[in-house]
Formats: structure tokens, sequence, C-alpha cells
């Protein structure tokens, strides 16, 4: 026996709680330290050492270590407060804690401290209390302690959201964020009262326990479903994610699309496993919230011209990918189909690694470009490679991987929620889940689209502004966690088993179903065969290679213009843009947002100059929700009478309120 | 083992002579001797044999496009069975390699044109990603109704299926996979009503627009890669089409080869008696498609 802070290192638990509390300090002795860049350096290190010691806490939780509780002391009336992890926090907090370091490394190049003094030390701060408030999330067992690190992520990723708040844009995705958040912890605060009703006590009550049946359960599954799901960016509730995750940071954006939007699946997961059953309804519910987010995600994503704003829509399809496997799972669960548990978990929990390592990549990569170019918008972008090779090859194994394409990990997930989707077109007597792989092969065909439109127009053909021409490339600070994440990605497809055996211990432990069932319906998955093709594949592109470069190495090259079609002097400005390799896709699928078109009217007989300026209206938020609000708005405008800067008529409406409370209660 | 063999040998060196008839077919059709039936052999030999012109523009993605593609495309022709001879490499769940494998392949594809800076490419490879993403479910569902009719999860055994047999007592179920199967064949592979392979510089065209720039061995590996995807698709549509299976080896390779130059043939045909489509009018045909497969699946279901 050791000193206790030893012993609280050797408990998995204790080594996460510990981490948890590190991250949340990383960013505080920054605010004392005068000499610029001293916090910003200590902060990373503070993170990395916190990372070490929660993933080795994490990784022993799911190979199987059983970890202890932590109670908290605190003063207030809400019963103990206490901390755990299970399997299902572990599996989130792995990438939590990877991403948290790569960003914080990454951050110190991207807003280093000597050139951003004003930003820097609140950044630093906020980084580190965002992702020890997601760990607080994913550890609390108490129904409070949740709400508050629920509320304390949604403020500091506010806050970081926030740093350039002299921005347009940025006040208006804060707003809207902001509401939005905290419209979702409304219907939240609801859930754990219902809760405290059911069981007396705010503590998580223990797994299957509270019985499905009745309206209030009802009310139960649907508001765990939209206040979590609010968070996660399911459609119709994803309002607020484009403009929040474009405008923040870039590093920042990385932590909310890779790990914040996890927090809320956790949520929902957390939340059905207290009931005794998933009644059938909640499972299709899901499925086709999860399937309308995908299709309509990717489709709303392939249509952006920001850059950033298009990684985002990007997400609610990947949330919504993972959304679906949970809905196959729940429907399995629902009618005690085990192949459709399992493989809707396995898909699920593989889908959001696999999106926590590559969304990361991506949102970094697009940091390395905003710091190059200056500018967010696609189309004045293009050939990008050559000022930044390494960045190009990084942003390329992300786009691959985020296509589901083979030899990366994106593939591995997709398989299981295929194959779920199979065996039920196979032996079920009414196959509906067999939609679902029709479903999701558009979806990978509008994924393929939009990323070879990302792809293609940032980092290839000429350069369209000479911005883009002269950009540089990142520090090693920046492209090493990029270069980890995309690694990763890769590894994923090569040693898929290896990463079904991360989720398996999950699956088992979520679903109560044993692990050896659990591993013999997994058996037949050709997990290994799968990693062989990929190795195959790469051997065979590189084999095809070297033939190629004996042709072409012994025969005479000339270097020339692209051919134009016998037009002799193009512009890098003839180019197609990402709108117009859009527009056709876009017309087809895209439902939830109006591409219009302002152009100026023409004189009658001389045209002036007149402008062309392609818009996109998202229908949910531009159309129905803000003239909606707009309405309310003006509903409640007398009210602002009360609101009159008069700090003593404040004190005397709460003293009011106390009052009016205290005879109502006597009543 | 000697079937082993005569499969590798005919899977490599099969696909251009599908593209021989195609053509022998057209110009038939419109009163012309036309070229050998061999020529698209000879302009390979020379494509390989010639220098190559690179663009300023592009990078090495322009260079790993064909490369990537070629590959992508021969790893999955392993996965399929050529008549009543079973795929070189079979495990359940193939099928989703073998789409996704042609996913990776259309991303190079389409990667590589974007390179060049060139709208023409530009407007192809748009194009491309476009349809094929309209093709994805008509595929998948037809994957989905012959797992279910074959109780399996694997291209090996889905088409070997069908028989004589299975299209008496499901013909209605079989036609309309094949139909779906064959517009879809007809699209991928950039066929006539679709795409025109024969002319470059139009603007409705889709993958002849995205190689413009392509030269020497690089142009001659996109040939050939055309050529095997055509192959391995049309292999899946004769396995469909095709109940007869004698279970003799040798005989079976006989039925398996008329069977493919008498597709070509009737891609030939479809050529020659059809225009090429407008372009607004495409997804139209493909969604068509799409319905078509799900309808077999519905039948299947009953």
């Amino acid at each position: 026996m050791g000193p206790a802070w030893l012993d609280c290192i050797n408990d998995p638990v204790g080594s996460l709680v510990a981490a948890m509390v590190l991250l949340a300090f990383s960013g505080v002795p920054g605010l004392l330290i005068r000499q610029p860049g001293g916090g910003q350096r200590f902060a990373v290190i503070v993170t990395l050492v916190a990372t070490l010691l929660g993933s080795a806490g994490a990784v022993r939780i799911l190979a199987g270590a059983g970890g202890s509780r932590y109670l908290v002391a605190w003063p207030l009336p809400f019963d103990r407060c206490e901390l755990a992890a299970d399997h299902l926090s572990a599996l989130f907090l792995l990438p939590l804690l990877l991403v948290t370091a790569c960003c914080a490394l990454y951050g110190r190049a991207y807003l280093p401290a000597e050139q951003h003094p004003a930003t820097e030390k609140r950044v630093t701060l906020f980084l580190g209390l965002l992702s020890a408030s997601m760990a607080l999330v994913l550890l609390a067992r108490n129904g409070v302690l949740l709400l508050l690190a629920w509320e304390l992520m949604a403020l500091s990723s506010w806050m970081l959201l926030a740093t350039n708040l002299r921005d347009r844009q940025v006040q208006r995705a804060g707003t809207v964020y902001l509401l939005a958040t905290h419209t979702g912890t409304m219907v939240l605060y609801l859930f754990f009262s219902l809760l405290q009703t059911r069981t007396g006590s705010f503590l998580f009550p223990v797994e299957h326990s509270i019985s499905s049946q009745g309206g209030i359960a009802v009310i139960m599954l649907l508001a765990a479903l939209i206040g979590f799901g609010a968070k996660a960016g399911i459609m119709p509730l994803h309002i607020w994610l484009p403009g929040a995750h474009a405008n923040a940071p870039s590093h920042v954006s990385a932590l909310m699309s890779g790990i914040m939007l996890k927090v809320g699946l956790y949520g929902i997961l957390r939340a059905v496993s207290f009931f005794q059953a998933v009644p059938l309804w909640f499972g299709w519910l899901v499925l086709v919230l999860g399937g309308g987010s995908a299709v309509a995600g990717i489709a709303l994503a392939s249509s952006q011209r920001d850059l950033k704003r298009l990684l985002a829509c990007s997400s609610i399809e990947n949330i919504g990918i993972i959304v679906l496997g949970l809905g196959i799972a729940f429907v399995g669960m629902a009618s005690t189909n085990q192949l459709l548990i399992v493989f809707g978990l396995i898909g699920a929990f593989l889908h959001l690694v696999n999106h926590a390592l590559f969304k990361p990549l991506l949102f970094l990569g697009s940091g390395v470009i905003i710091h190059a170019t200056g500018t967010r918008q696609i189309d004045q972008m293009g050939g990008l490679s050559r000022p930044l090779p390494r960045t190009s090859l990084l942003f390329l194994a992300g786009s691959l991987a985020i296509c589901g394409l083979p030899p990366f990990n994106g593939f591995v997930g997709e398989l299981f929620l295929y194959l779920a989707a199979f065996q039920e077109g196979m032996h079920a007597p009414l196959p509906f889940m067999a939609f679902t792989a029709p479903l999701l092969a558009l979806v990978g065909g509008i994924a393929v689209i939009t990323f070879v439109k990302l792809y293609g127009l940032l980092f290839l053909g000429a350069p369209r502004t000479p911005e883009a021409a002269h950009g540089h490339e990142a520090p090693a600070a920046m492209l090493v966690p990029m270069a980890v994440l995309a690694g990763f990605c890769l590894l994923g497809g090569l040693a898929a088993p290896l990463l079904a055996r991360l989720v398996m211990p999950v699956v088992s432990t979520y679903s109560g179903l044993g692990q050896t069932l659990v591993m013999g319906l997994v058996a037949p998955v050709p997990l290994r065969t799968v990693s062989i093709m990929n190795g195959l594949l790469l051997g065979g592109i590189l084999l095809i290679w070297l033939i190629w470069h004996q042709l072409v190495s012994h025969r005479p090259v000339v270097s020339a213009d692209t051919w134009g079609c016998g037009f002799l002097a193009p512009t890098a400005r003839m180019q197609y843009t990402g709108s117009a390799f859009a527009e056709l896709s876009g017309s087809i699928f895209n439902t939830s947002a109006i591409p219009s078109v302002r152009l100026a009217a023409l004189q009658p007989l001389f045209a002036a100059p007149s402008l062309f300026c392609p818009a996109l209206t998202e229908r949910i938020l531009d159309r129905l929700l803000l003239p909606v609000m707009t309405g309310v708005d003006w509903c409640f405008s007398w009210l602002r009478r009360m609101q009159n800067g008069h700090l003593y008529l404040y004190m005397l409406y709460i003293f009011v309120t106390l009052f009016a409370l205290m005879v109502w209660s006597y009543i | 083992m000697v079937s082993s063999v005569i499969h590798v040998v005919l899977l490599l060196v099969m696909p251009p002579l599908l593209l021989g008839v195609i053509n022998k077919t057209k110009a038939a059709f419109a009163g012309r001797k036309g070229a050998p039936i061999l020529q698209p052999y000879y302009d390979l030999a020379r494509l390989l044999q010639k220098g190559s012109v690179f663009s300023t523009t592009t990078t090495w993605v322009f260079r790993a496009g064909p490369v990537v593609t070629l590959a992508a495309t021969l790893l999955a022709a392993l996965m399929v069975p050529l008549g009543n001879h079973p795929a070189l490499i079979s495990f359940p769940g193939d099928m989703l390699l073998f789409a996704y494998l042609f996913g990776l392949a259309r991303f190079f594809t389409t990667s590589a044109a974007l390179d060049t800076g060139s709208s023409f490419e530009g407007m192809g490879a748009a194009r491309e990603v476009t349809y094929a993403c309209l093709v994805e479910p008509t595929l998948f569902f037809v994957l989905i109704t012959l797992a279910r009719m074959s109780k399996s999860l694997s291209l090996g055994t889905m088409f070997t299926y069908p028989s004589l047999q299975v299209w008496l007592t499901s013909g209605a179920v079989m036609l309309l996979l094949s139909n779906a199967l064959f517009i879809a064949l007809l699209a991928e592979n950039c066929r006539i009503p679709f795409d025109d392979p024969n002319t470059h510089l139009e603007l409705t065209m889709i993958h002849e627009v995205m190689v413009l720039d392509h030269s020497g061995p690089a142009f001659g590996m996109i040939l050939y890669g055309a050529a095997l995807k055509l192959f391995v698709l049309g292999a899946l549509f004769t396995n469909l089409i095709l109940p007869f299976k004698t279970g003799n080896p040798l005989p079976d390779w006989g039925i398996f080869i008329v069977a493919m130059l008498y597709l070509a043939v009737l891609i030939g045909v479809v050529e020659s008696v059809m225009a090429r489509l407008r372009l607004v009018r495409i997804p139209q045909l493909l969604v068509a498609a799409t319905i078509l497969s799900a309808f077999a699946m519905l039948l299947i279901v009953r």
C-alpha cells in the first residue's frame, strides 16, 4: 500500500478521475504566468499526461478490470455525488482523451500565445474545461451532477465558439447554439425529474430496473431522445450544428464534432439502459431518425460552399449512421433478435470510434488550410497540394476514411450495419430493415460526391486566388496530431479484428448478452479477410505503380498545359467550382436546403455589370424556426419593459417571487 | 487447378475482346466493315509503348488515379464467379467490399480528373459521381433480393444460384432483377444511352471527358480498367440470365465465353438502335431501375 494518490491512480476509475481533474485545471496556471506561451506549453504537457493516465485506465476497464465508485462530498441536497466508469463510459472516454491531446498540441501552433495574447488564455482554459466536463458527463452517476457537467460543457464550448466574438457570423452561430443547447437541457431537466419521481433518487438507477410501460416511460424516452439528441445533432434538431462547428476555432470544431456530439449519443444509450425493455416503436423511431439524418445530412453537406460548414454537415450524416445502428440494435432488443442487437451495436460503436478519428483529422486539416489561405470558401481555393503536400496527403486519408472506402477504418463499421440489413433481408418474414442497405449505399455515394468535391477543389487543380498559391505548410505541432489520427484510421482498416475487439466487451455488457454469445455471432464476419484484402489492395497499388513507373521512365515524358480543347489561354477562374460540381447532385438529393440565386436585374438596353450570387437557405432554420421565433419575440416584446436595467427592481422581482412561492406553499 | 488457370487467364485477357465485339456489332449495324475485333489489344499494346504528357497543373494524385483504379478493379474482379465457376476469393459479405472497391476507384478517377484543373473534366467528374450514386441503391436491392433467394451472403453463391428451376418458379423476379442489373451495367460502364464512349468533345459525355489528359501507359491502364469493369459486371449479368449449367468444367467455360460474347453483341445492338438520353433524363431512368429492383424485392418477400 502506497500513499493514497498512488492507490487512486492504480485504480482504473481513479486514474480517469485524476485525468479529468488534470484536464479541468490545465489552463489555470496559464492565467497566472505572465510570459506568453508558458501557460500554453504547460497546458499541453498536463493534457498529454492526463491522456496517458486516463487512456491506461479506459483500456484497463475495456479489458475487464473492475473499477471502484468514487463519492464526492457535496453540500447539495441531491443525493450522493457518485463517479464511476463502466465499459460504456470507457468506450467514449478513450477517443475523448486521444482527441483532446491532439487538439491541445495542435492548438499550441494554431493559436500561439505569442500572436494571440488576447484570446489564448481563454481558449486554453476552456479547452481544458470542455474536455474535463465531457469526461465528467461520462463519469457521473447522479442526474444532477450530469446536468451540472452538461451545463459546464455547453457553456465552455460556447466560450470557445465565441473566441472571435466581433465577427457577426460568430455572434449569430453563438446565439443559435446557446438557444438550442438550453432548449435541449430544459428537456433533460424534465427527463431527470421524471426519473427522480420514478426511483425516488437522483442517483442513476440499476440497469434495466425501470418499467417501460405507461405514459411516463414514453415521455421519459422521448425527452431523453430530444434532450440528448439535440446535442448529438440528429435531424431535425441539428439547426445549431453547422454554424457552431464552422465558426469555432478549428481545433475546437474538431473536439466538438469528434467528441461532443458523441456525448449526446452516450446520453441516449445511458438513458435507454435504465429501462427494463426498449419499446419497439422507440427502436423504429430511432432507426428512422438515423436514416433520415444520414441522407439529409450528407445531401446538405454536398451543397455547402464553406469548408467547415461542409464538414459540420457531414457530422450530421455520420451521427445519423451511428443512430441508425443504435436503432437496429433497439429494434433487435424489442424483438429479442440477438443478431440485430449485436451487429447494430458493434456497427454503431465502431462508427462512433471511427468518426472520432477521421472527423477531427479533417477539421484539423481545415485549420491548416484556413491558416494558409485566410478563407473558408471552397471556391476560392485550389491547387493547395503544392504548397501543403503533407496536409494534402493526410486530408486525403481522412476523406477516404469518411467515405467508408477501403483500406481505411470507415468500411469496417459500415460492414456490420450492412450485414445486419442483409441478414434481416435474408431471414425476416417482413424485411423492412433490409431497406437500410440501399439507403446506406446511397449515403455512401453522396459522401463520395461530397468529399471528391472537397478534396478536389481544395487541393487539386490550379490555385483560384493568389492566397491559395502562396500558402505555407503547417508546422510539425499541427501535422503530428493529424498524422496520429490518420495512422489510427489506416490501422483500423488493416487491423479490423483489433478494432472490433475494442468494442466487443462494450456490446456484451450493454446488451446483457454473454461474451461467448457475442463472439459466436461475430465469428462469421470476415474481419480477418477484410484486413487481408485491404493489405492486398495496398500491395496491388504498389505493384501496379512500380510497373507503370517502369513503363513511363523508359519513354519520353513531356510537361505541357492542361488540354483546353483547343483554347489556348485558360485561366484558373475557368475551372469547375464547388457550386458547379455539386449543382447536379444537389438538384436531385438536397431537400433540406434551397439553393437560391441572386441576380442583379438587367437593364433593358445596356446591361449594367450584374452579380451572380448563389446562396443556400436552410429550410428548417431559415424558413421555419426563425420566422416562428420572430413571431414569438413580437408577442413577448411587452415583457421587455420589466428588464429596464435598474438593479433594485430586479431584487424586488426576486423578493416578490420568493414571497409568492412562500404564500403558495401555505395555501 | 486447370480451371483456376483458365479463370485467371480469362479474367486478365478477355476484357478488351468485349470492346472489340461491341465495336464490330456497331459497325455492322452502320453498314461499315469496322475495325478488327482485336483492335482494343493493338491499342493497348501501342499505348503501353508510348511516351507520356503530364499537365503542369497536375500532382501525384493525377498519376495515382489510373493505378489505384486498376488495382481496385482487379481486386474486385477476383470476387466474381465466372459462369458456373466459383470466384477466386469468396467470403460472406464480399459483395460489400466489391461495391466499395468500385467506390474507391471512382474516388481516384474523379480526383485525377479534377487535378487537371480543366472545366471539362470537372464537369465529367461531377456527372460520374452523381450518376454512380443513383446506381448504387439498384445494385444493393439486386444483392439483397439474391441474398434472400440463395440464402447466402457472398457474390460467389448468389450469382451461381440462378438455374433453370429458379427461372421457372420465380421468373418475374429474375426478369425484374436482370433488367435492373442491365441498366446498372450500361450506366456504370458509361455506355449508350447514358454516355457515348466514342465521343470526346461533346458536352454530354461523362467517362471519356474525365480521362482527356491521360496519355501513354496511364491511358492504356484506364482503357484496360474500363474493359475489366465491363467484363466483371457483365459476368454478374450473364450469371443471372444464364440458367444452363452442365456441371462439367470445360463445357461450362465454353458456355460462359459464348454468353459473354453474346452480351457484347447485345450491348452493341443497344448502342446501335438507341440514341443517347438527354442528361436530365438520365437520373429518371436510373431511379426507374432502382424501383424495378425494389419491385423484385417486394415480389420475393410476398
